[in-house]
């Protein structure tokens, strides 16, 4: 480019010396340029009614690049004859040319750094279901199979002799929740009333295993009801909570789920009793994990789960964004 | 004869109580619904046979056991836990997988009858395998009088060897501990726990400088202020350790 450029203004009749100079300084400042505008942009990609704010501003920046190099010229090859004429005279196509590059490179690095954006939308999206797949996996085989499973099945298997109404009742709750379990996840976000009928239904089994000890209370505001979040996303909290109150305390486990809306998020608290002497019991961090990686994926935020661990209890917040963009896109995509 | 349950869940008790009643000879003396509740009651009746659960609230079935000085027979019965059952499969009398059934807990009892004398034994391989799994590698368990006491791994400054006991330093004084420094050698993790000398395990973490002392030997300086013994040996697998 910069030879193509030197032979060209040979051609207009200007000595090798300042057309050498003339090209170095016009080529070098517009690289500059380019890069600045490319840099800007991989930071700053502006909505679409903003294309014009992008022409706007490569006008400006061939103004002062004009300005620039002309002063620039004029210092180092202003002394060679009948330059300075030259230089005024090709003014114009100069800065049409700048301005046709500088727009070129604009619309290049718009196009480049969207589709890199949409590249990395998309990668969490997918990452985001298959981490709901995991998440689903996960809950069949921690928390059905082992205890809870089996330990059920031996309450029922103790209530048949004593009261058979009750093992009858606990039967069919169970066989509602591996069922809720199992269900496929294609609509990705639920009602928040739907996921509380489902741990509604875990707590009684629970109850029934754990009898006087287990209190579970909830304190939920009625507009966090219709409130639409992530499947399967309050339970492991639940879980979590019971599993580490029960087995980290003795005597009785009150666990408190309390939900509101709070600028515009649902803020879902789930609070167990906690032992400060107590280890924390295996395993109980994978739940909090994937709950933190999924709204991660989900909402690509970082600062959606806080725990807060005092002397005797253990609270988990999360809070869910208003979700209207992500169940469309959630929708786009299984459609 | 007496009859101990310890199971935190109140069916899985019930039902043990129900499968009992074919045994009028067996009598349940107490029910438990946690370690703590089992350590004194045992110790209280001296039972024949106690049928314990493994995960209960915050001692487990195998602790449990650890911190009594006389041990009854034992039928274990649990949901699903891999490293009891592997245990089990080794040195209990018998081990019953819950739901169970009346049929499978005669013959538990039966076998029970059977190996009657040879209990006490088992128990202590058992608890060695048993202590393996991760979760009891985290922390110890210790009786300080009449009160238990769990004290987590990373809270031990150093073990020292102690007859036929180990002696578990910590911020709040020392315990006994009816195990074997091998035992700890091998459970702690032993980036965290190095064997310094034949008759001390130092917690890395507490070390603040190590002094030479006499001959070949070392010292090292604990954050206490406390001084644990340094082998030649150990000098050389704390330094691994530190990468020093």
């Amino acid at each position: 480019m910069l030879a193509d450029l030197v032979l060209m203004l040979k051609w207009f009749g200007q000595p090798w010396e300042a057309s050498l100079i003339d090209s170095s300084i016009s080529t070098i400042t517009l690289v500059l340029l380019s890069l600045l505008i490319m840099n800007t942009l991989r930071f700053y990609t502006p909505r679409r009614e903003r294309y014009v704010n992008i022409l706007a501003w490569c006008l400006f920046l061939m103004g002062i690049w004009l300005a620039f190099s002309h002063w620039l010229l004029i210092l180092a090859a202003g002394h060679f004859e009948g330059y300075r004429q030259f230089l005024k005279s090709s003014m114009p196509v100069r800065g049409s040319i700048g301005l046709l590059i500088l727009g070129c490179i604009a619309l290049i690095s718009v196009v480049w750094f969207n589709s890199e954006e949409q590249k990395q939308t998309d990668q969490r999206k997918t990452d985001a279901e298959k981490l709901s797949k995991e998440a689903e996996l996960f809950k069949l085989r921690q928390q059905l199979q082992p205890h809870f499973l089996f330990n059920s099945l031996n309450s029922i298997n103790a209530l048949i002799s004593i009261k058979p109404d009750e093992a009858r009742k606990m039967v069919q709750q169970l066989s509602d929740f591996l069922r809720g379990t199992m269900r496929k996840e294609e609509n990705l976000f639920i009602r928040f009333s739907d996921e509380l009928e489902y741990l509604k239904l875990y707590l009684e089994i629970e109850k029934v295993r754990f009898g006087y000890r287990l209190k579970p209370q909830m304190d939920i505001a009625e507009e966090a009801l219709s409130w639409k979040i992530p499947a399967l996303l309050v339970q492991p909290l639940m879980e979590n909570a019971i599993k580490f109150g029960l087995y980290g305390t003795t005597g009785e486990v009150t666990i408190l789920l309390r939900a509101r809306v709070i600028d515009k998020h649902l803020v879902v608290a789930v609070m167990n009793p906690f032992d400060a002497d107590m280890q924390m019991p295996e395993g109980t961090g994978f739940g909090l994990n994937s709950v933190k990686r999924r709204l991660y994926l989900l909402f690509a935020r970082n600062d959606l789960v806080e725990i807060n661990k005092e002397k005797n209890s253990f609270v988990v917040v999360i809070r869910i964004p208003a979700v209207e963009e992500a169940i469309e896109a959630s929708r786009a995509a299984t459609a | 004869m007496k009859i101990i349950i310890v199971d935190d869940e109140p069916l899985a008790r019930s039902i043990i109580r129900e499968y009992l009643q074919k045994y009028p000879e067996l009598e349940i003396v107490q029910e438990c619904s946690d370690g703590f509740e089992g350590v004194k009651a045992i110790q209280q009746h001296q039972p024949d046979l106690i049928f314990l659960d493994i995960q209960m609230p915050k001692i487990n079935g195998f602790e449990m056991l650890e911190l009594l000085d006389e041990r009854p027979a034992v039928i274990f019965t649990t949901a699903f836990d891999e490293y009891a059952i592997r245990a089990f499969e080794a040195h209990a009398i018998d081990y019953l997988l819950k739901p169970f059934n009346q049929e499978r807990f005669d013959k538990a009892i039966q076998k029970w009858r059977d190996q009657a004398g040879g209990a006490q034994k088992n128990t202590n391989e058992l608890l060695e395998t048993a202590s393996q799994s991760p979760s009891q590698s985290q922390r110890v368990v210790v009786k300080t009088g009449s009160k238990i006491k769990i004290i987590p791994a990373q809270d031990i400054f150093f073990l020292e060897a102690a007859d036929d006991y180990v002696k578990v330093h910590t911020q709040e004084g020392s315990f006994l501990k009816n195990k074997t420094m091998n035992h700890f050698e091998k459970t702690l993790d032993p980036q965290q726990f190095v064997r310094s000398h034949r008759s001390y395990i130092v917690n890395v973490q507490q070390i603040t400088r190590i002094d030479p002392y006499e001959k070949d030997n070392h010292i090292a300086i604990l954050k206490s202020g406390g001084r644990v013994p340094v082998s030649r040996n150990g000098y050389a697998k704390l330094r691994a350790v530190l990468g020093l």
